[in-house]
Protein backbone atom coordinates (compact mmCIF):
# COMPACT_ATOMS: atom_id res chain seq x y z
CA UNK A 1 0.00 0.00 0.00
CA UNK A 2 2.35 2.85 0.81
CA UNK A 3 4.61 1.82 -2.33
CA UNK A 4 1.60 2.23 -4.46
CA UNK A 5 0.82 5.26 -2.69
CA UNK A 6 4.01 6.91 -3.09
CA UNK A 7 3.87 5.95 -6.51
CA UNK A 8 0.38 7.62 -6.79
CA UNK A 9 2.39 10.71 -5.33
CA UNK A 10 4.71 10.46 -7.61
CA UNK A 11 2.68 10.70 -10.64
CA UNK A 12 0.81 13.14 -9.18
CA UNK A 13 3.56 15.26 -8.78
CA UNK A 14 4.65 15.04 -12.23
CA UNK A 15 1.61 15.88 -13.27
CA UNK A 16 1.23 19.33 -11.15
CA UNK A 17 4.48 19.85 -12.91
CA UNK A 18 3.59 19.51 -16.19
CA UNK A 19 0.46 21.61 -15.79
CA UNK A 20 2.05 24.18 -13.79
CA UNK A 21 4.93 24.61 -16.89
CA UNK A 22 2.10 24.05 -19.92
CA UNK A 23 -0.53 26.46 -18.59
CA UNK A 24 2.12 29.83 -19.39
CA UNK A 25 3.33 28.04 -22.41
CA UNK A 26 -0.12 27.69 -23.91
CA UNK A 27 -1.32 30.88 -23.13
CA UNK A 28 2.00 32.21 -24.20
CA UNK A 29 1.74 29.93 -27.52
CA UNK A 30 -2.08 31.62 -28.20
CA UNK A 31 -1.05 35.03 -27.70
CA UNK A 32 1.89 35.66 -29.27
CA UNK A 33 2.55 32.91 -31.44
CA UNK A 34 -0.08 31.30 -33.16
CA UNK A 35 -1.33 33.54 -36.49
CA UNK A 36 -4.65 35.74 -35.59
CA UNK A 37 -7.47 34.29 -38.11
CA UNK A 38 -7.69 36.30 -41.16
CA UNK A 39 -11.79 36.52 -41.24
CA UNK A 40 -12.83 36.24 -37.28
CA UNK A 41 -9.97 38.38 -35.87
CA UNK A 42 -8.89 38.39 -32.49
CA UNK A 43 -11.73 36.31 -30.78
CA UNK A 44 -10.65 33.32 -33.32
CA UNK A 45 -8.42 32.75 -30.33
CA UNK A 46 -10.83 31.63 -27.52
CA UNK A 47 -10.86 28.19 -29.61
CA UNK A 48 -7.81 27.16 -28.41
CA UNK A 49 -9.83 27.54 -24.86
CA UNK A 50 -13.24 25.80 -26.31
CA UNK A 51 -12.23 23.14 -27.98
CA UNK A 52 -9.70 21.51 -25.61
CA UNK A 53 -12.26 22.00 -23.04
CA UNK A 54 -14.97 20.14 -24.89
CA UNK A 55 -12.49 17.31 -25.60
CA UNK A 56 -12.11 17.75 -21.69
CA UNK A 57 -15.63 17.40 -21.17
CA UNK A 58 -16.31 14.75 -23.43
CA UNK A 59 -13.75 12.84 -21.63
CA UNK A 60 -15.38 13.57 -18.57
CA UNK A 61 -18.97 12.12 -19.44
CA UNK A 62 -16.83 9.27 -21.38
CA UNK A 63 -15.01 8.32 -18.09
CA UNK A 64 -17.83 8.77 -15.82
CA UNK A 65 -19.92 6.18 -18.18
CA UNK A 66 -16.88 3.46 -17.89
CA UNK A 67 -16.42 3.87 -14.11
CA UNK A 68 -20.61 3.86 -13.63
CA UNK A 69 -20.38 0.26 -14.85
CA UNK A 70 -16.94 -0.82 -13.22
CA UNK A 71 -18.76 0.03 -10.41
CA UNK A 72 -22.03 -2.01 -10.40
CA UNK A 73 -19.66 -5.15 -11.57
CA UNK A 74 -17.24 -4.98 -8.85
CA UNK A 75 -19.20 -2.74 -6.67
CA UNK A 76 -15.77 -0.96 -5.18
CA UNK A 77 -16.26 2.42 -3.56
CA UNK A 78 -13.29 3.72 -5.98
CA UNK A 79 -15.14 3.14 -8.98
CA UNK A 80 -17.44 5.66 -7.74
CA UNK A 81 -15.62 8.33 -6.58
CA UNK A 82 -13.57 8.48 -9.87
CA UNK A 83 -17.22 8.39 -11.12
CA UNK A 84 -18.59 10.78 -9.73
CA UNK A 85 -15.14 13.11 -10.32
CA UNK A 86 -15.53 13.02 -13.86
CA UNK A 87 -19.14 13.57 -14.17
CA UNK A 88 -18.26 16.80 -12.06
CA UNK A 89 -15.15 17.80 -14.03
CA UNK A 90 -17.32 17.12 -17.46
CA UNK A 91 -20.24 19.50 -16.50
CA UNK A 92 -17.10 21.78 -15.60
CA UNK A 93 -15.30 21.76 -18.62
CA UNK A 94 -18.79 21.45 -20.53
CA UNK A 95 -19.48 25.07 -18.72
CA UNK A 96 -16.48 26.06 -19.86
CA UNK A 97 -17.34 25.42 -23.46
CA UNK A 98 -20.82 26.75 -23.11
CA UNK A 99 -19.78 29.94 -22.02
CA UNK A 100 -16.54 30.38 -24.37
CA UNK A 101 -18.84 29.53 -27.67
CA UNK A 102 -21.20 32.09 -27.55
CA UNK A 103 -18.75 34.75 -26.68
CA UNK A 104 -17.03 33.45 -29.94
CA UNK A 105 -19.91 33.13 -32.08
CA UNK A 106 -21.61 36.69 -31.30
CA UNK A 107 -19.00 38.92 -33.18
CA UNK A 108 -18.53 35.71 -35.82
CA UNK A 109 -21.74 34.57 -36.05
CA UNK A 110 -23.82 37.83 -35.29
CA UNK A 111 -25.57 35.98 -32.66
CA UNK A 112 -24.85 34.34 -28.88
CA UNK A 113 -26.73 30.98 -29.60
CA UNK A 114 -27.91 29.40 -32.46
CA UNK A 115 -30.27 25.78 -32.98
CA UNK A 116 -27.01 24.51 -34.27
CA UNK A 117 -26.91 20.23 -33.56
CA UNK A 118 -23.26 20.38 -31.58
CA UNK A 119 -24.53 23.58 -29.23
CA UNK A 120 -27.68 22.34 -28.79
CA UNK A 121 -26.72 18.70 -27.68
CA UNK A 122 -23.36 19.94 -25.72
CA UNK A 123 -26.26 22.55 -23.71
CA UNK A 124 -28.40 18.73 -23.24
CA UNK A 125 -25.34 16.62 -22.19
CA UNK A 126 -24.66 19.29 -19.89
CA UNK A 127 -28.19 19.30 -18.53
CA UNK A 128 -28.07 15.34 -18.30
CA UNK A 129 -24.81 15.67 -16.18
CA UNK A 130 -26.20 18.49 -13.91
CA UNK A 131 -29.48 16.42 -13.30
CA UNK A 132 -26.83 13.24 -12.65
CA UNK A 133 -24.99 15.56 -9.57
CA UNK A 134 -28.28 16.53 -8.23
CA UNK A 135 -30.22 13.17 -8.19
CA UNK A 136 -26.96 12.20 -5.93
CA UNK A 137 -26.85 15.05 -3.68
CA UNK A 138 -30.68 13.73 -2.91
CA UNK A 139 -29.76 10.19 -2.04
CA UNK A 140 -30.53 8.88 0.83
CA UNK A 141 -27.16 7.76 1.95
CA UNK A 142 -23.81 6.92 0.21
CA UNK A 143 -24.45 3.24 -1.28
CA UNK A 144 -27.89 4.62 -3.01
CA UNK A 145 -26.11 7.94 -4.73
CA UNK A 146 -23.80 5.58 -5.78
CA UNK A 147 -25.70 2.80 -7.47
CA UNK A 148 -28.31 5.53 -8.79
CA UNK A 149 -25.79 7.66 -10.59
CA UNK A 150 -24.37 4.63 -12.23
CA UNK A 151 -27.70 4.24 -13.85
CA UNK A 152 -28.05 7.48 -14.69
CA UNK A 153 -24.63 7.83 -15.66
CA UNK A 154 -24.74 4.70 -17.87
CA UNK A 155 -28.42 5.65 -19.28
CA UNK A 156 -26.55 9.11 -19.90
CA UNK A 157 -23.88 7.97 -22.35
CA UNK A 158 -25.54 6.15 -24.28
CA UNK A 159 -28.08 9.07 -24.77
CA UNK A 160 -25.80 10.70 -26.38
CA UNK A 161 -25.52 9.67 -29.69
CA UNK A 162 -29.14 9.40 -30.38
CA UNK A 163 -29.73 12.80 -28.60
CA UNK A 164 -27.06 14.03 -31.40
CA UNK A 165 -28.23 12.37 -33.93
CA UNK A 166 -32.50 13.54 -33.37
CA UNK A 167 -31.21 16.84 -33.35
CA UNK A 168 -29.10 16.99 -36.80
CA UNK A 169 -32.55 15.38 -37.96
CA UNK A 170 -34.67 18.00 -36.03
CA UNK A 171 -32.38 20.75 -38.02
CA UNK A 172 -33.15 19.33 -41.25
CA UNK A 173 -31.53 21.50 -44.00
CA UNK A 174 -30.35 24.05 -42.22
CA UNK A 175 -26.53 24.79 -43.52
CA UNK A 176 -23.63 23.74 -40.89
CA UNK A 177 -22.90 27.34 -39.75
CA UNK A 178 -19.19 26.68 -39.89
CA UNK A 179 -16.89 23.61 -39.12
CA UNK A 180 -14.52 24.28 -36.29
CA UNK A 181 -13.16 20.73 -35.57
CA UNK A 182 -11.61 18.54 -37.90
CA UNK A 183 -8.36 20.59 -38.22
CA UNK A 184 -8.51 19.63 -42.01
CA UNK A 185 -8.07 23.10 -43.03
CA UNK A 186 -6.49 24.37 -40.18
CA UNK A 187 -3.21 26.12 -40.42
CA UNK A 188 -0.11 24.11 -39.64
CA UNK A 189 0.85 26.71 -36.55
CA UNK A 190 -2.90 26.88 -35.44
CA UNK A 191 -3.17 23.21 -35.08
CA UNK A 192 -0.22 23.11 -33.55
CA UNK A 193 -1.28 25.42 -30.81
CA UNK A 194 -4.43 23.60 -30.72
CA UNK A 195 -2.76 20.29 -30.06
CA UNK A 196 -0.46 21.83 -27.45
CA UNK A 197 -3.84 23.19 -25.42
CA UNK A 198 -5.94 19.76 -25.91
CA UNK A 199 -3.09 17.90 -24.17
CA UNK A 200 -2.79 20.92 -21.39
CA UNK A 201 -6.56 20.71 -20.91
CA UNK A 202 -5.96 16.74 -20.75
CA UNK A 203 -3.28 16.49 -18.11
CA UNK A 204 -5.45 19.15 -15.91
CA UNK A 205 -8.35 17.22 -16.33
CA UNK A 206 -6.09 14.05 -15.21
CA UNK A 207 -4.53 16.20 -12.12
CA UNK A 208 -8.26 17.31 -11.30
CA UNK A 209 -9.29 13.78 -11.39
CA UNK A 210 -6.79 12.30 -9.07
CA UNK A 211 -7.34 15.29 -6.68
CA UNK A 212 -11.05 14.95 -6.32
CA UNK A 213 -11.14 11.14 -6.18
CA UNK A 214 -8.92 11.84 -3.71
CA UNK A 215 -10.70 14.47 -1.58
CA UNK A 216 -13.76 11.93 -2.18
CA UNK A 217 -11.88 9.20 -0.51
CA UNK A 218 -11.48 11.05 2.56
CA UNK A 219 -14.96 12.42 2.88
CA UNK A 220 -15.47 8.16 2.61
CA UNK A 221 -13.13 8.08 5.39
CA UNK A 222 -14.66 10.71 7.98
CA UNK A 223 -18.08 9.38 7.54
CA UNK A 224 -16.64 6.15 8.23
CA UNK A 225 -14.66 7.44 11.70
CA UNK A 226 -17.46 9.96 12.66
CA UNK A 227 -19.61 6.67 12.70
CA UNK A 228 -17.00 4.58 14.53
CA UNK A 229 -17.04 7.75 17.02
CA UNK A 230 -20.26 7.72 17.62
CA UNK A 231 -21.16 3.91 17.98
CA UNK A 232 -18.18 4.63 20.70
CA UNK A 233 -19.80 7.40 22.81
CA UNK A 234 -23.78 5.95 22.17
CA UNK A 235 -23.16 1.77 21.80
CA UNK A 236 -26.23 0.85 19.69
CA UNK A 237 -27.54 4.19 19.07
CA UNK A 238 -26.46 5.13 15.90
CA UNK A 239 -27.82 2.75 13.02
CA UNK A 240 -24.70 1.58 10.87
CA UNK A 241 -24.98 4.28 7.97
CA UNK A 242 -25.18 2.25 4.66
CA UNK A 243 -22.33 2.26 2.47
CA UNK A 244 -19.98 3.50 4.88
CA UNK A 245 -18.74 0.35 5.90
CA UNK A 246 -14.74 -0.31 4.93
CA UNK B 1 -40.21 -26.99 -20.88
CA UNK B 2 -38.74 -25.48 -17.52
CA UNK B 3 -37.68 -22.37 -19.39
CA UNK B 4 -41.08 -21.84 -21.69
CA UNK B 5 -42.94 -22.09 -17.60
CA UNK B 6 -40.09 -19.68 -16.83
CA UNK B 7 -40.72 -17.36 -19.57
CA UNK B 8 -44.69 -17.38 -18.67
CA UNK B 9 -44.08 -16.60 -15.34
CA UNK B 10 -42.14 -13.16 -16.53
CA UNK B 11 -44.83 -12.52 -18.32
CA UNK B 12 -47.50 -13.70 -16.13
CA UNK B 13 -45.97 -11.41 -13.41
CA UNK B 14 -45.84 -8.32 -15.87
CA UNK B 15 -48.90 -8.23 -16.52
CA UNK B 16 -49.94 -8.74 -12.63
CA UNK B 17 -48.27 -5.90 -11.92
CA UNK B 18 -49.96 -3.83 -14.71
CA UNK B 19 -53.07 -4.96 -13.45
CA UNK B 20 -52.68 -4.06 -10.00
CA UNK B 21 -52.38 -0.50 -10.59
CA UNK B 22 -54.98 -0.52 -13.25
CA UNK B 23 -57.27 -1.43 -10.21
CA UNK B 24 -56.20 0.31 -8.04
CA UNK B 25 -56.46 3.32 -10.32
CA UNK B 26 -60.15 1.94 -11.18
CA UNK B 27 -60.94 2.04 -7.95
CA UNK B 28 -59.55 5.56 -6.84
CA UNK B 29 -59.89 7.38 -9.67
CA UNK B 30 -57.22 9.73 -8.56
CA UNK B 31 -54.57 9.65 -11.39
CA UNK B 32 -56.35 9.47 -14.64
CA UNK B 33 -58.61 12.59 -13.76
CA UNK B 34 -55.88 14.79 -12.49
CA UNK B 35 -53.67 13.93 -15.77
CA UNK B 36 -56.02 14.49 -17.88
CA UNK B 37 -57.37 18.04 -16.70
CA UNK B 38 -53.59 18.86 -16.20
CA UNK B 39 -53.18 18.28 -19.88
CA UNK B 40 -56.14 20.01 -20.49
CA UNK B 41 -55.20 23.02 -19.23
CA UNK B 42 -51.61 23.07 -20.65
CA UNK B 43 -53.98 22.93 -24.33
CA UNK B 44 -55.91 26.25 -22.68
CA UNK B 45 -52.91 27.79 -21.63
CA UNK B 46 -51.74 27.33 -25.23
CA UNK B 47 -54.82 28.37 -26.52
CA UNK B 48 -54.60 32.02 -25.09
CA UNK B 49 -50.27 31.84 -25.99
CA UNK B 50 -51.26 31.30 -29.48
CA UNK B 51 -53.67 32.14 -31.82
CA UNK B 52 -54.88 28.82 -33.91
CA UNK B 53 -57.60 30.72 -35.90
CA UNK B 54 -54.12 32.35 -37.24
CA UNK B 55 -51.50 30.29 -37.05
CA UNK B 56 -52.05 26.61 -38.75
CA UNK B 57 -52.62 23.76 -36.31
CA UNK B 58 -49.81 21.48 -37.90
CA UNK B 59 -46.82 24.28 -37.67
CA UNK B 60 -47.11 24.45 -33.51
CA UNK B 61 -50.06 22.25 -32.86
CA UNK B 62 -47.81 18.64 -32.58
CA UNK B 63 -45.36 20.75 -30.23
CA UNK B 64 -48.53 21.69 -27.88
CA UNK B 65 -50.05 18.33 -27.68
CA UNK B 66 -46.65 17.05 -26.92
CA UNK B 67 -45.89 18.85 -23.93
CA UNK B 68 -49.39 18.43 -22.49
CA UNK B 69 -48.77 14.32 -22.79
CA UNK B 70 -45.26 14.82 -21.28
CA UNK B 71 -46.26 16.80 -18.43
CA UNK B 72 -48.91 14.93 -17.53
CA UNK B 73 -47.02 11.72 -18.14
CA UNK B 74 -44.45 12.97 -15.23
CA UNK B 75 -47.59 13.28 -13.10
CA UNK B 76 -48.22 9.58 -13.86
CA UNK B 77 -44.83 8.35 -13.20
CA UNK B 78 -44.57 10.26 -9.88
CA UNK B 79 -47.96 8.39 -8.96
CA UNK B 80 -46.56 5.05 -9.70
CA UNK B 81 -43.87 5.07 -7.80
CA UNK B 82 -45.87 7.17 -4.83
CA UNK B 83 -48.11 4.61 -4.39
CA UNK B 84 -46.15 1.88 -3.91
CA UNK B 85 -44.48 3.90 -1.28
CA UNK B 86 -48.25 4.03 0.64
CA UNK B 87 -48.15 2.07 3.30
CA UNK B 88 -44.50 0.75 2.42
CA UNK B 89 -45.87 -1.45 -0.76
CA UNK B 90 -42.40 -1.51 -1.76
CA UNK B 91 -40.93 -4.19 0.50
CA UNK B 92 -43.82 -6.22 -0.79
CA UNK B 93 -42.50 -6.32 -3.90
CA UNK B 94 -38.63 -6.38 -2.80
CA UNK B 95 -39.46 -9.56 -0.86
CA UNK B 96 -41.92 -11.59 -3.61
CA UNK B 97 -39.75 -13.87 -5.39
CA UNK B 98 -40.01 -11.88 -8.47
CA UNK B 99 -37.49 -10.82 -11.10
CA UNK B 100 -37.21 -6.80 -10.12
CA UNK B 101 -37.20 -6.44 -14.23
CA UNK B 102 -40.37 -7.98 -14.31
CA UNK B 103 -41.96 -5.51 -12.07
CA UNK B 104 -40.50 -2.32 -14.15
CA UNK B 105 -41.93 -3.60 -16.96
CA UNK B 106 -45.43 -3.72 -15.24
CA UNK B 107 -44.37 -0.07 -13.78
CA UNK B 108 -44.11 0.77 -17.86
CA UNK B 109 -46.97 -1.04 -19.42
CA UNK B 110 -49.49 0.91 -16.78
CA UNK B 111 -48.23 3.90 -17.19
CA UNK B 112 -48.36 3.43 -21.33
CA UNK B 113 -51.75 2.47 -20.26
CA UNK B 114 -52.67 5.57 -18.39
CA UNK B 115 -50.95 8.41 -20.54
CA UNK B 116 -52.36 6.37 -23.54
CA UNK B 117 -55.82 7.06 -22.68
CA UNK B 118 -55.28 10.39 -21.74
CA UNK B 119 -54.10 10.36 -24.84
CA UNK B 120 -57.08 8.78 -26.46
CA UNK B 121 -59.39 11.79 -24.83
CA UNK B 122 -56.98 14.59 -25.34
CA UNK B 123 -56.54 14.67 -29.07
CA UNK B 124 -60.35 14.73 -30.09
CA UNK B 125 -60.67 17.18 -27.71
CA UNK B 126 -57.99 19.05 -29.23
CA UNK B 127 -59.45 18.76 -32.67
CA UNK B 128 -62.84 20.08 -31.30
CA UNK B 129 -60.73 23.31 -29.67
CA UNK B 130 -58.53 23.82 -32.49
CA UNK B 131 -60.33 22.92 -35.97
CA UNK B 132 -57.96 20.53 -37.06
CA UNK B 133 -58.51 17.32 -39.93
CA UNK B 134 -57.55 14.10 -38.37
CA UNK B 135 -59.41 11.20 -40.49
CA UNK B 136 -58.29 8.14 -42.25
CA UNK B 137 -55.23 8.97 -40.26
CA UNK B 138 -56.13 7.71 -37.24
CA UNK B 139 -54.03 4.63 -37.26
CA UNK B 140 -51.10 6.34 -38.36
CA UNK B 141 -51.37 8.73 -35.41
CA UNK B 142 -52.15 5.95 -33.25
CA UNK B 143 -48.80 3.90 -33.82
CA UNK B 144 -46.76 7.39 -33.38
CA UNK B 145 -48.63 8.56 -30.23
CA UNK B 146 -48.07 4.81 -28.76
CA UNK B 147 -44.27 4.06 -30.03
CA UNK B 148 -43.31 7.67 -28.62
CA UNK B 149 -45.58 6.96 -25.34
CA UNK B 150 -43.35 3.48 -24.53
CA UNK B 151 -39.89 4.96 -24.66
CA UNK B 152 -41.29 8.08 -22.88
CA UNK B 153 -42.11 5.76 -19.98
CA UNK B 154 -39.56 3.37 -20.77
CA UNK B 155 -36.59 6.01 -19.23
CA UNK B 156 -39.29 7.77 -17.17
CA UNK B 157 -40.30 4.20 -15.19
CA UNK B 158 -36.29 3.90 -14.25
CA UNK B 159 -36.10 7.17 -13.38
CA UNK B 160 -38.69 7.75 -11.44
CA UNK B 161 -37.90 4.54 -9.21
CA UNK B 162 -35.01 6.37 -7.79
CA UNK B 163 -36.55 10.05 -7.78
CA UNK B 164 -39.26 8.91 -5.53
CA UNK B 165 -37.52 7.72 -3.11
CA UNK B 166 -36.32 10.98 -2.34
CA UNK B 167 -37.58 13.86 -0.75
CA UNK B 168 -37.72 16.09 -4.59
CA UNK B 169 -39.26 13.59 -6.37
CA UNK B 170 -41.49 16.19 -7.93
CA UNK B 171 -38.55 18.68 -9.15
CA UNK B 172 -35.76 15.68 -9.59
CA UNK B 173 -37.71 13.52 -12.16
CA UNK B 174 -38.59 16.28 -14.95
CA UNK B 175 -34.84 17.74 -14.57
CA UNK B 176 -33.67 13.85 -15.29
CA UNK B 177 -36.03 13.11 -17.43
CA UNK B 178 -36.08 15.37 -20.09
CA UNK B 179 -33.22 16.01 -21.53
CA UNK B 180 -33.10 12.12 -21.92
CA UNK B 181 -36.35 12.08 -23.21
CA UNK B 182 -34.96 14.84 -25.77
CA UNK B 183 -34.94 12.34 -29.07
CA UNK B 184 -38.64 11.29 -28.00
CA UNK B 185 -39.86 14.70 -27.60
CA UNK B 186 -38.02 15.69 -31.17
CA UNK B 187 -39.59 12.36 -32.91
CA UNK B 188 -42.12 12.79 -31.30
CA UNK B 189 -43.55 16.14 -32.44
CA UNK B 190 -41.29 15.85 -35.93
CA UNK B 191 -43.89 12.49 -36.83
CA UNK B 192 -47.07 13.88 -35.30
CA UNK B 193 -46.73 17.13 -37.64
CA UNK B 194 -46.26 14.60 -40.88
CA UNK B 195 -49.07 12.47 -39.93
CA UNK B 196 -51.57 15.64 -39.45
CA UNK B 197 -50.33 17.53 -42.93
CA UNK B 198 -51.05 14.13 -44.48
CA UNK B 199 -47.40 13.36 -46.03
CA UNK B 200 -46.43 10.42 -47.60
CA UNK B 201 -45.11 7.77 -45.29
CA UNK B 202 -41.77 7.57 -46.28
CA UNK B 203 -40.91 11.48 -45.29
CA UNK B 204 -41.43 10.51 -41.57
CA UNK B 205 -40.40 6.79 -41.46
CA UNK B 206 -36.55 7.17 -40.36
CA UNK B 207 -37.71 8.98 -37.66
CA UNK B 208 -40.54 6.22 -36.80
CA UNK B 209 -37.57 3.90 -36.61
CA UNK B 210 -35.54 6.01 -34.28
CA UNK B 211 -38.24 6.09 -31.78
CA UNK B 212 -38.08 2.14 -32.32
CA UNK B 213 -34.90 1.70 -31.66
CA UNK B 214 -34.63 4.19 -28.87
CA UNK B 215 -37.62 1.96 -26.87
CA UNK B 216 -35.83 -1.17 -28.23
CA UNK B 217 -32.22 -0.13 -26.64
CA UNK B 218 -33.57 1.61 -23.19
CA UNK B 219 -35.91 -0.75 -22.49
CA UNK B 220 -33.25 -3.23 -23.17
CA UNK B 221 -30.85 -1.36 -20.58
CA UNK B 222 -33.31 -0.68 -17.98
CA UNK B 223 -34.55 -4.30 -17.97
CA UNK B 224 -30.63 -4.84 -17.22
CA UNK B 225 -30.13 -1.77 -14.77
CA UNK B 226 -33.54 -2.13 -12.53
CA UNK B 227 -32.07 -4.75 -9.90
CA UNK B 228 -29.52 -1.92 -8.85
CA UNK B 229 -32.03 0.68 -8.74
CA UNK B 230 -34.49 -1.09 -6.08
CA UNK B 231 -31.79 -2.59 -4.41
CA UNK B 232 -32.81 -2.91 -0.76
CA UNK B 233 -30.38 -0.90 1.09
Amino acid sequence: MPARGSAARLLEGLLLIAVALLVPLCLYVVFAIVPTEEKMGIVQRIFYFHVPSAFAAFLGVGLCALFSTLYLWRRERRYDRMAHASAELGVLFCTIVLITGPIWARPVWGVWWTGEVRLTSTLILWLIYVGYLLLRENALNRDQAARWAAVVGIIGAMDMPIIYKSVEWWRGLHPKVLRISGGGGLEPTMEKGLMLCTATFLLLFAYLLIQRSRLGRLQDEIEALTHAARSVAAPGAAPAPNGARP
Amino acid sequence: MTSGEKRMSYLRVVALVAAKDLKTELRSREQAVSMFFFALLVLVVFNFAFDFTVIDFVTLGPGVLWVAFIFSGVLALNHSFQIEREQDRIHGILMAPIDRSAFYLGKVAATVLFMSAVEAVLVPVSVLMFNYQLTARVGLATLVLILNTVGFAAVGTLFAAMTTQTRRSEMLLPLLLFPAVVPIALAAVKTTSHVLAGRPFDRYSSWLGMTASYDAIFLGAAVLLFDYVLEES
